[in-house]
């Protein structure tokens, strides 16, 4: 098989989660570690979290 | 308004390239690289076999052209933005709420944002009248929301122990009354750090944030004690308290600033200790202070960063594997769009607490008057007017954000530090926005390997 050129590591789907997304349960990005700066995209999805616990 | 954006960078050997609007992550051949490049600047497909075929070989140029096709066709490269239409709906549900128990501390680092602990105010502790209806804020005011949290915070808030025992024991007892879980963080610089207490907030189920700056010489030049450094007094705390909690739920957090340019070190210090979960930040500063950081000390940061994910790959499948704050970052699905449009929540779904009862739009903005929010010892209501303010606040409403290849990871930077150091909320603070943006390539760059792996 040929090599490609183009490898996709992730299948993030961030539109889809436009519509289902906003629950509002995850954690206040700033309350985890940090206090004076602000990074959104290391939190948890508490909904996926809580579907994987199930 | 921006359409179609790709970010392209070189991690060590690899070439990526993000999709931002879709949040896609591609590796791609030199090849690939060149083609995207064209693409971007608006090159068609004619026009680029054109360019490309007296240097390379035309079949590779049209596999190329098919695959950006299909990932096109599925929406993982050049995406279109969706988002533009979206503004976030006035819910008014406050679910996280910082509490500062104590405007006091027992150090005296030099560097603190909160001025020795009493944020430019006087010193003081939190009485149980307000806590209490700290936590009755916030089911009042958290609707449907099921997690709400609470930080504990100050200055130290080790320093009014008594109180954090007798809040948390108020929200359990609520909590079942009100449909609503509490989870609590306390953020501590260990001093206070007993036995008794390590395991009451080990039964608590508790997060717990360390301050540690790193190596000992780092860490006593700002972080004192009674004249003298810290390091010697906290780390074997901290040591045995994360071992009793089998180092879960925890994050050894350190401040650099100009003085450890090469942080690097520190955070590899922190390893060789034992630590897992460790967070370096850097230092807010006016930038006249001599600690703080500088625009030229950009490209020496940046290097710390290359060497903190070399790192992380190092000590990876070792005894001595980490995880950085920063790299964590979970490229299957993580936060919802909304959420990552929104970026912190400050002043929206997050307040904070001075002992005195009043609320404000976090810890960075307690004692700024012109941002006092209510008091929850007159009512359990707070300013609208400043809600709706900080709503509007989001990254497609700032225009340096809206324009920005990070805007999906970052969300939007920090609030108090675009006001403190731009006077206006819609202007981030460049020279974190700058240091943001490397840590990502890096953990970008970290992800692509593992998958690669």
């Amino acid at each position: 098989m040929e090599q490609r050129h183009i490898k996709t590591i992730n299948l993030m789907d961030l539109k889809a989660s436009l519509h289902k997304g906003g629950c509002g349960e995850c954690q206040t990005s700033c309350q985890s570690a940090c206090k004076t700066s602000c990074t959104v995209g290391n939190q948890i999805c508490q909904k996926e979290n809580n579907e994987q616990k199930k | 308004m921006p359409g179609p954006m790709v970010h392209k960078f070189k991690f060590n050997n690899l070439n990526i390239v993000l999709d931002v609007n879709s949040g896609a992550v591609h590796v791609v051949s030199g090849l690939g690289w060149i083609i995207i490049d064209l693409m971007e600047k608006g090159h068609k497909e004619e026009e680029i076999q054109e360019k490309l075929n007296s240097n390379y070989d035309s079949r590779e140029v049209i596999r190329v052209l098919q695959e950006i096709k299909e990932l096109k066709e599925r929406e993982l490269l050049f995406s279109e933005d969706y988002t533009q239409d979206y503004s976030r709906p006035p819910e008014h549900i406050v679910k996280a709420l910082c509490f500062h128990v104590a405007h006091d501390c027992n150090m005296t680092c030099s560097y603190c944002f909160a001025g020795k602990g009493a944020f430019g105010g006087i010193k003081s502790k939190m009485s149980r009248e307000v806590a209490f209806k700290g936590i009755d804020f916030l089911i009042e005011n958290s609707g449907s929301r099921k997690n709400c949290e609470i930080d504990f915070f100050g200055g130290e808030p080790l320093l009014n122990f008594s109180l954090v025992r007798e809040t948390v024991e108020y929200a359990r007892k609520r909590e079942k009354e009100a449909g609503k879980e509490f989870n609590f963080t306390l953020t501590t610089n260990g001093v206070l750090l007993e036995k008794e207490v390590m395991d009451y907030l080990n039964e608590e189920g508790f997060s717990v944030v360390l301050s540690l700056d790193g190596r000992r010489e780092i860490n006593d030049r700002v972080r004192t004690l009674g004249g003298k450094g810290s390091y010697d007094y906290v780390v074997p705390k901290y040591l045995s308290f994360i071992e009793k909690r089998e180092h879960k739920d925890y994050f050894i957090r350190g401040t650099y600033t100009r003085h450890n340019l090469d942080f690097s070190e520190d955070l590899k210090h922190l390893v060789n200790l034992g630590f897992k979960s460790i967070s370096l930040e850097p230092v807010v500063a006016s930038p006249e202070l001599p600690y703080a950081l500088q625009e030229e000390d950009l490209p020496i940061t940046y290097q710390q960063y290359d060497k903190i994910a070399d790192l992380c790959q190092q000590f990876s499948s070792t005894s001595k594997s980490f995880s950085f704050f920063h790299f964590n970052l979970d490229l299957s699905q993580g936060p919802c769009i909304k959420k990552r449009l929104s970026g912190c929540g400050a002043g929206t779904e997050y307040l904070a607490l001075s002992p005195e009862g009043d609320l404000y739009p976090c810890h960075q903005f307690v004692g700024k008057q012109e941002f006092l929010m209510g008091n929850v010892l007159q009512d359990l209501c707070y300013d609208h007017s400043l809600y709706n303010k900080f709503l509007k606040v989001d990254i497609n409403s700032k225009e340096d954000c809206r324009r920005c290849w990070a805007k999906f990871f970052c969300g939007g930077g920090c609030h108090a530090n675009a006001y403190n150091f731009n006077s206006d909320l819609y202007r981030p603070y460049g020279l974190g926005c700058n240091l943001e943006k490397k840590r990502l390539e890096c953990a970008l760059g970290l992800q692509a390997y593992s998958y690669l792996d």
